[in-house]
């Protein structure tokens, strides 16, 4: 009975796998180091173009099982990555991890749902998809159009990470930490100590300008924490695998220049929105999509800041 | 006033109810003009005048972070008028509640500028409608695109709200462009909460976050009256006025703030000394 359920429960799945012969290609992954494999996001802005996959999402194996960290921006991303883990190994994906709550990231989650599966997140996580996942979902699918987002689902964690979480794939043990409020109030990283490799979600930015949707001094704060962890590379959430912690150098200088520049702005009694067209303007020339997301940026430091 | 203001609250949070936290409907926006509905249930249906020269609204054409967007309102008549303005009414025509904030301007304090933050949820109009002491309406508009990325018209960093809840910073600026002379001052009044919505709950988490806002907020330079807010979600999570008033002489700046739980956060501060 409970098998015929379930069979029930997969139908609409299958369904919707033969609607279309896109949704059966592989999402394109590099193998960056013994078992760890990575597909690099567009650096854009999700449409209907890229299937909303923007963000790196990645892949590590062990002797017994699999996890997934972060799905992509579209249950068709999601699927393509699944497609990716499949050609190259049969080992149960016992772990999706989903570095924070941003579309881009977790949107693909359907694709994984599986009664063999764990949703691992941060404590906050569960919280953040209540108050923001319905907006994201309307939001996405104005700009991505229906038949990318109808059939995205908001799946919460059953696991989550309280401050710091020990997964094991076979002989290879992955540390999670939870973070307080930095890129959003729910980030996790994902250390894989077989082969030093750090998937650091938002947290880290390399090449596309860093996004605040969180809190901006605990971001510089997390960056000086990031830095002394015993990493060898980093898979950020937007840009090429870097080497550890070179990475960090710009998204700090960017950072510690908005701080600075929007604490000026507060001296000068300055409103708001004079703030957000003038914060940081200097970085411009060194990030890419700097005009779509310089000016909220600083619009989100210049209110956490007026604080201080 | 507030009664009513409480209705079209209610009305709004059960259709949102019905189809969806926060909606963001896509073909209805550009095909269906919520504003005549609006001037009914808000302005009981009373007529509305152009307000090109009576209230001026700026908002950035694009709302960059959907939770923060600056709305500043400018009133313009002239220093001759006999008439003054009671009260500016903000409107966010697309938001699942769409009145923002009704300010009543102290008559005494000659604010002639407010500015906050709201939250946007979609393109939308937004209205500013002046009521003047004749009893008359005017309205201006202007249009604001929603923003384009992950940024939701939802909190932060919700447990810092939560944690300083009630907390107010006040704070004066100096002007160039203004003549000290007249009295004219310009002051700020920050308050901490999360000023949560109450539309949002999650079908599989069943975790459902009560409405929790600032429904109002007084502010006084010693006994006379300068500005009220009724507020409502729209208005952002630590609700913030930067505005303009002239100065009676009074020592004293205070301010009263009450929320949906029945709070009351009470702070007062010398006029010439800054920060709380």
């Amino acid at each position: 009975m409970i098998r015929r359920l379930w069979t029930l429960a997969l139908l609409p799945l299958l369904c919707a796998s033969t609607v279309s012969r896109a949704e059966q290609r592989e999402l394109p992954v590099t193998q960056i180091a013994p078992g760890v494999y990575v597909h690099q996001g567009a650096t854009a802005l999700m449409s209907q173009d890229n299937d909303g996959a923007i963000a790196n999402v990645g892949f590590i194996i062990g002797e017994s099982a699999v996890a997934v960290i972060d799905t992509g921006g579209s249950v068709r991303e999601g699927r393509q990555l699944l497609a990716s883990i499949r050609s190259r190994t049969d080992k149960p994906i016992r772990y999706v991890i989903n570095t924070h709550a941003h579309p881009d990231h977790l949107f693909g989650n359907a694709a994984f749902r599986d009664r063999d599966t764990t949703f691992v997140g941060h404590r906050n996580l569960p919280r953040a998809l209540a108050t923001h996942g319905q907006f994201y979902i309307d939001a996405f699918r104005r700009i991505m159009g229906s038949e990318l987002i109808d059939d995205v689902p908001l799946i919460p964690p059953t696991l989550l990470v309280e401050d710091s979480l020990k997964l094991d794939l076979g002989a290879r043990p992955l540390t999670l930490r939870a973070w307080s409020a930095a890129h959003t109030d729910n980030d996790i990283t994902v250390f894989d100590e077989k082969s030093g490799t750090l998937f650091a979600g938002d947290l880290v930015f390399v090449d596309h300008i860093p996004v605040l949707d969180g809190n901006l001094r605990g971001f510089l704060g997390a960056i000086d924490a990031l830095g002394a962890m015993p990493a060898q590379r980093v898979v950020p959430g937007h840009g090429p695998v870097s080497a550890w912690p070179a990475a960090l150098a710009d998204e700090r200088r960017y950072f510690e220049t908005l701080a600075s520049d929007v604490r000026a702005s507060l001296a000068r009694g300055e409103p708001i929105n004079t703030a957000a067209t003038k914060a940081a303007a200097s970085e411009r020339p060194r990030w890419a999509l700097f005009d779509d997301y310089n000016a909220r940026n600083a619009t989100a430091a210049f209110a956490e800041m007026e604080w201080e | 006033m507030l009664g009513h203001h409480f209705r079209v609250l209610g009305m709004a949070a059960l259709v949102s109810g019905l189809v969806g936290a926060w909606p963001a409907p896509v073909l209805s926006t550009e095909a269906y003009d919520p504003w005549p509905g609006l001037v009914q249930d808000i302005f009981d249906n009373r007529p509305m005048n152009d307000g090109s020269d009576v209230i001026a609204i700026e908002m950035p054409y694009r709302a960059e972070d959907a939770a923060i967007v600056p709305v500043t309102l400018r009133t313009k008549l002239a220093p001759t008028d006999s008439r003054r303005v009671v009260a500016i009414t903000l409107v966010i025509d697309q938001n699942p509640a769409p009145m923002a904030a009704k300010f009543k301007l102290g008559p005494d304090a000659h604010v002639s500028e407010i500015s906050t933050r709201v939250r946007v949820n979609n393109y939308t109009d937004v209205h500013a409608v002046a009521e003047l002491s004749d009893g008359k309406l005017y309205a201006s508009k202007t249009f604001v695109k929603a923003s384009g990325g992950c940024s939701a018209p939802a909190a932060k960093n919700a447990d810092e709200a939560q944690n300083q809840l009630g907390r107010m910073k006040y704070r004066q600026f100096s002007r160039s462009d203004q003549v000290p002379a007249d009295g004219t001052r310009e002051a700020q009044i920050m308050i901490r909460h999360p000023n949560n919505s109450g539309l949002q709950m999650d079908q599989l988490t069943q975790l459902y976050i009560p409405a929790f806002f600032v429904n109002e907020l007084r502010l006084w330079q010693d006994d006379s009256p300068v500005l009220a807010m009724e507020g409502g979600i729209s208005i952002s999570e630590d609700p913030n006025l930067r505005f303009t008033y002239v100065s009676n002489g009074a020592k004293r700046f205070r301010a009263e703030a009450k929320d949906t739980a029945g709070h009351v956060f009470q702070s007062e501060w010398k006029v010439d000394a800054s920060g709380s």
